[in-house]
């Protein structure tokens, strides 16, 4: 129990009907085909994308449609096709902030020819944001549509 | 609990207390030994902190222990739990996708 109120490590597992290749592919090098940037861009102009540099020490960042890029973190680890870790430096202001270490690990599992188990990790929340909680939830709550869910999900959390 | 939780975190004394029973559950008398405060305020920002469902306590012998609730600070991985929901089923609709530009 104690544990577990420290620990705020995020764990998502999801299958997608698709060869392993490809989906490690689509998350690491093809990031802007589905990144989900509305509402959430860091830069001072409107992102554009977001892009993931293809091996281990790469940047990750996101360009606006200024042409403007504004880094996010750095690739750790590049195992194509099996496994991906990203470091996620994003402040609670919701700047870059290089001292910021979250950390997201990503395992692609085949499960078949077609077909791929999607394992995520995002670590080290508590240490990043744990101080700066009040921050995040008005950065959050301010973008669209994000106030509602969270209020649902708090409502669910603490009832 | 909506955001009160996250709001209680917003001084800077109580934010030190909530990342001290993060590192161990402790009683009053502890905190307020490590805090530039009195007692009574330590108890009073223990107070603002279990009503937003951020800590619980419980009776241990003549003491009254403090710890964080996992479901309070369950609410800040909530929004994570939630960005990777929707991010990841964004990514599993573009994987999904037939492949057009890119070797198979």
């Amino acid at each position: 129990m104690t544990e577990q109120a420290t620990d705020l490590t995020v764990r998502k597992a999801l299958t997608v009907e698709a060869p392993q290749e490809r989906a490690f592919a689509v998350f690491s090098e093809l990031m802007g085909s589905w990144w989900p940037l509305e509402g959430k861009s860091i830069g001072s102009a409107k992102a554009q994308t977001a892009i993931l540099e293809p091996r281990a020490g790469g940047r990750w960042f996101e360009r606006g449609v200024d042409g403007s890029e504004c880094d996010w973190g750095r690739v750790v680890a590049y195992e194509p096709p099996s496994r991906l870790v990203l470091n996620w430096q994003i402040s609670a202001d919701w700047r870059y902030d290089p001292a910021i270490n979250t950390e997201v690990e990503v395992r692609f599992v085949a499960e078949g020819e077609a077909r791929t188990c999607v394992e995520l990790e995002h670590r080290g929340l508590v240490q990043a944001y744990g101080d700066h909680a009040e921050q995040v939830y008005a950065i959050f709550d301010s973008s669209d549509g994000w106030g509602d869910i969270l209020d649902r999900y708090a409502k669910s959390a603490g009832s | 609990m909506t955001n009160s939780g996250l709001n209680a975190l917003g001084d800077p004394t109580r934010r030190a207390i909530f990342e001290r029973l993060a590192s161990a559950p402790s009683a009053v008398g502890e905190l307020a030994r490590e805090c530039p405060v009195s007692r009574p305020a330590v108890s009073q920002h223990l107070r603002v902190l279990k009503d937003a469902g951020l800590v619980v306590d419980q009776q241990e012998g003549n003491r009254r222990i403090y710890r964080l609730d996992p479901d309070g600070v369950g609410t800040l991985r909530a929004y994570f739990d939630q960005f990777w929901g929707q991010a990841l089923a964004a990514f599993k609709a573009a994987a999904e996708q037939p492949t057009e530009e890119e070797p198979t």
